[in-house]
């Protein structure tokens, strides 16, 4: 038997050894030992299997114990108070049952405050309880995107949990060096260690740590060895030069221009282009500027683009891929390329002393303007440059959406990406003013959490609007759900009196306004909860 | 502390739920927005009004000032029992002051509760000792339990036949045989009134061909059901707290009546176990005075959640009596004297030597026990092979979890809670190994519970 202890009595194993095979064999073949053969047989041998399996159970000893696992390390940071630590117990208990389609009723989705709790609890530095890290596991292994705050809070005793648990390999994983910490900033030698000999995963890690502290430091060991990288390799490596980059960056950078690799060439033009003083911005800056002119021929000043003849040695040399796409021309398709790179500060010298909002009001010749809009959109996304995000997202009251034609709603999301979070939120309260929530999604999602009071008010105006005209509220189901996670708890209080079923007015959709009294509950039991939640979080008072 | 003690915890109110999906739509329902006029008394009453599909409201009321559990009402159609609308008050009076304030109980709310408690009232002084006691004619029932003894051991001598026949033959065969066998032999002892020994044919049905070394434990199983049989034809020898064992193993009632013992007895664990007939609810309570562990049983429909459902890591003061049994756990709950409080008290703890000599001096008064309830003091969850033990911290012995244990959440728990650090560590200690119930860690905090 695969009993890990063992019986008292060294006589007793044969002992019992004996009658299992005579019980398997069966009296009628084997004879107990000590008894005659005949009808009371087997009860003699149930009689003796009694008396040894009750002294076998009386008689048991501790087995030995096996190598005691190394204890976890300390974690020091305070413990979550009571009443969050019952909060996070109940936020992961329901994340078996979200998989019910149907109608959501009232009650909020607590999975879905999941994320915004773990950022919460990690910005006050808390620990969590080390009874809910199997939970907190499974959580961060079923969704890829809980995962880095999720394991922030689990801290270092959920790494050493990992270890033991094949499930919870993806945690040594995702942290940095599989759980062995990145070396600290001054062990020089551990650094260099760990670059020479570890995993792909840990240099990369290494990498990133090593350029948030010392950016000169991680280009200075990735030099070290760049030459003997594979190709994908130092795609990656230079990748993690993102971070950080700055003028100093710019030598390295000119040298993976003439990298064996196209696509290494192509991140290293690309990082060029977006620091404005570079040599290769300079290049291009002059290769754009003689594609683009103001003509003042005519009656007003129009812009001219004679699109480039040619995709010479240097353009490619400098990033520009030679082969356009299918389906588009060649000269547009360069035009394009210099055009994103080149800096955009480049253009008011180049375009008599306007500024950007001048620049971008010009007409343009023969249908380039498109082609040089969207063109401008790429490079002050690429520059992170306000002023120009400002000029081609243009008034958000304005019709067509605001804003020059060719600029589509992507385009405009990441050109708020751009622009402090105060100027983003007051844009896209004005564009919801103005054009309603039907666009409004893509656009919400860009704006600091939580919504700054203009977006508030403006999102509840507009389903308040949306309410009487009688539609249903799930035409707006994305825009209700990212209310309910990112309106302001604090905005509750002005939804109280969008909890009453309305009366229908007439051309409503039948029953809608139950189904908004519905929805807007739900959105204020979220809210409350939303703000009891931060509550529980805040440490108690000194 | 106040006299009306102090909520529950989330945890606590979940335990109540009959099933994962109650769980899930009670937790929903545990937020102010679907909740109005809700409130709590100080006698133990909560009440709210929630918001359902239809145009009305439901009105729930939760009285958990009773002894025996919490009662619920609702006017909800559901038929799970406490219903979502239950959980969803109770855990918003768990987890809200604000939500569910104090207050004078709605009429509503008090009628039920009045009604409630004046039924429990009658029914209590119909139990308690003075009103005649038993069915009325006691020459009448003498003739029955003789009538169903008699039945008994009928069923324990075929049993017994059945026994000797298959070791005639030998238990290789038993593995051809099948199921359907031990099903019949099962269905004679049920026809014989003795639940027990049913029970235990059932359970040697599924052993044979179950895994590496199933003929030691059908070998077993068979020896210390025929050991059961033997006990119940020679019971009028045997010591009267052993001659009570066999009874009550083979599957006669008993009742607790045993003198009361009051004492804070601290909600150790609780857990079920499901059959297709029958949930079975095991509720661990350890007297802080008097030292002593008892069990409580209590069974629901299957799919239904039993009634009884106590706080695990709170202390209730309340009276306990147990069942007839030498050596016998098993007790019943009597009149409580408040509401549970946390307490910081946790049961003493021993080694794993001294667990398993306790498990083997256990048998001595009922050999057919399976596990004894024991509290570890520092131990160490430690990786076996594939297996778990909890090693000592301070001595080279340890005790292998049983095969149920390992594939348990609460393992994880155990070892979370550890750290490699020793803890202590309460569950069930027996041949099959130890299956951990809670567990303390090392420095101060309240019980885990693992199951």
């Amino acid at each position: 038997m695969s009993r890990t202890t063992a019986a008292a009595a060294p006589s007793l194993p044969d002992a019992w050894e004996e009658l299992v095979t005579t019980a398997l064999l069966g009296t009628d073949r084997r004879t107990p030992a000590g008894t005659a053969p005949g009808p009371r047989a087997p009860l003699a041998l149930l009689d003796a299997a009694a008396l040894a399996t009750v002294r076998r159970r009386a008689g048991l000893r501790p087995a030995p114990a096996g190598e005691r696992p190394r204890p976890a390390p300390e974690d020091r940071r305070p413990p979550l108070p009571p009443a969050a630590a019952r909060r996070l117990t109940m936020l992961l208990a329901d994340r078996s049952g979200t998989s019910g389609g149907g109608r959501r009723g009232t009650a909020p989705d607590l999975m879905e405050l999941l994320p915004q709790w773990l950022a919460v609890a990690n910005a006050h530095g808390y620990a969590a309880p080390p009874e809910s890290l199997p939970a907190l596991l499974d959580a961060a292994r079923g969704r890829t995107d809980l995962r880095p705050a999720a394991l922030r809070l689990a801290g270092p005793r959920a790494l050493w949990l990992a270890r033991l648990n094949p499930d919870w390999r993806f945690a040594l994983r995702s942290t940095p060096g599989g759980g062995t910490s990145v070396p600290g900033p001054h062990d020089t030698d551990g650094i260099r260690q760990l670059w020479q000999e570890g995993l792909f995963a840990e240099r990369v890690a290494l990498l990133a740590a090593l350029r948030s502290r010392e950016p000169a430091a991680a280009r200075a060991l990735l030099a070290t060895t760049w030459a003997a990288e594979r190709a994908e390799d130092r795609l990656m490596f230079l990748d993690s030069l993102r971070a950080g980059l700055g003028p100093d960056d710019e030598p390295f950078l000119e040298q993976a221009l003439a990298d064996r690799s196209r696509n290494v060439r192509a991140t290293a033009a690309e990082l060029l282009s977006s620091l404005p003083g570079s040599a290769l911005a300079d290049r291009m800056a002059v290769r754009a500027g003689a594609c683009v002119a103001v003509d003042h021929t005519g009656d007003t000043p129009t812009i001219a683009v004679e699109a480039p003849h040619a995709c010479d040695a240097g353009m490619e040399r400098d990033g520009v891929v030679a082969k356009a796409p299918a389906g588009r021309g060649e000269r547009s398709w360069w035009l394009g390329q210099l055009v994103e790179a080149a800096p955009l500060d480049s253009w008011s010298r180049r375009l008599g002393g306007r500024t950007p909002q001048e620049i971008v009001a010009l007409p343009v010749a023969d249908d380039w303007q498109g082609e040089l809009h969207a063109a401008w959109c790429r490079a002050a996304v690429r520059q992170r440059n306000a002023p120009w995000s400002r000029a081609l997202l243009g008034e958000p009251s304005a019709p067509e959406a605001g804003g020059p034609g060719a600029v589509s709603l992507a385009e405009r999301a990441q050109l708020l990406g751009t622009l402090e979070a105060d100027e983003r939120a007051e844009w896209v309260a004005g564009f919801i003013e103005t054009h309603g929530l039907s666009e409004a999604f893509q656009l919400l999602g860009v704006c600091a959490v939580p919504w700054a009071a203009p977006v508030g008010r403006a999102v509840v105006d507009a389903l308040n609007i949306a309410r009487d005209a009688g539609s249903y509220p799930w035409s707006f189901s994305g825009v209700m759900g990212l209310a309910e996670r990112c309106l302001d708890p604090s905005e509750s209080g002005r939804l109280d009196a969008l909890l009453a079923i309305p009366d229908e007015p007439e051309n409503a959709s039948p029953g809608a306004g139950g189904y908004w009294s519905e929805a807007f509950q739900r959105l204020v039991t979220t809210l409350r909860l939303r703000a009891a939640m931060l509550t529980e979080l805040t440490p108690p008072g000194p | 502390m106040t006299q009306q003690g102090v909520r529950w915890t989330a945890e606590q109110v979940l335990a109540l739920a009959p099933d994962s999906a109650s769980r899930r739509a009670g937790s929903e329902l545990g937020a102010a927005g679907a909740w109005s006029g809700a409130g709590s008394s100080g006698e133990g009453t909560v009440w709210g009004l929630c918001k359902g599909s239809g145009s009305d409201p439901y009105r729930t009321v939760v009285d958990i000032a009773d002894a025996s559990g919490p009662a619920y009402t609702c006017e909800c159609p559901s038929r799970r029992f406490p219903c979502e609308h239950a959980l969803g008050l109770l855990l918003l009076w768990a987890g809200d002051d604000a939500a569910v304030p104090r207050g004078r109980a709605p009429e509503w709310a008090d009628e039920w509760i009045a009604g409630r408690r004046a039924r429990t009232a009658r029914q209590r002084a119909a139990q308690t000792p003075g009103s005649p006691p038993g069915p009325a004619d006691p020459e009448a029932a003498r003739r029955r339990a003789e009538r169903r003894a008699e039945r008994i051991t009928a069923g324990a001598a075929e049993l017994e036949q059945r026994l000797a026949d298959l070791l005639r033959g030998g238990l290789a065969s038993a593995e051809r045989s099948g199921y359907g066998l031990w099903e019949e032999t099962a269905a004679r002892m049920v026809d014989a009134q003795a639940q027990g020994l049913a029970a235990r044919v059932r359970e040697l049905g599924a052993l044979p061909g179950s895994g590496p070394g199933w003929p030691v434990r059908l070998l077993e199983e068979c020896a210390l059901l025929h050991l059961l049989g033997r006990g119940w034809q020679r019971r009028e020898r045997l010591p009267e707290g052993l001659a009570a064992t066999v009874r009550s193993r083979v599957g006669l009632p008993a009742s607790a009546d045993g003198p009361p013992v009051r004492d804070r007895w601290l909600v150790l664990a609780q857990y079920d176990t499901a059959d297709s007939r029958l949930t079975t609810r095991r509720t661990w309570l350890y007297g802080t005075e008097s030292e002593r562990t008892a069990l409580l049983l209590s069974y629901g429909a299957a799919g239904r959640a039993p009634e009884l459902a106590l706080p695990v890591g709170l202390a209730l003061d309340a009276e306990l009596s147990a069942y007839p049994g030498a050596g016998q756990p098993r007790a019943s709950l009597g009149d409580r004297f408040g509401p549970a409080a946390p307490t910081t008290v946790r049961p003493p703890g021993t080694t794993t030597a001294r667990a398993l000599a306790r498990y083997g001096d256990a048998l001595r008064d009922d050999p057919w026990l399976e596990a004894v309830p024991v509290t570890l003091d520092r131990v160490i969850p430690t990786q076996d092979g594939d297996g778990w033990q909890l090693a000592d911290a301070d001595e080279d012995t340890a005790l292998p979890l049983t095969p149920a244990a390992r594939s348990r959440p609460g393992l994880w728990r155990l070892i979370a809670v550890s750290g490699g650090a020793p803890v202590r560590v309460f569950g069930e200690c027996g041949h099959q190994g130890f299956t951990p119930l809670a567990a303390w860690p090392q420095g101060p905090g309240e019980a885990v519970p693992l199951c």
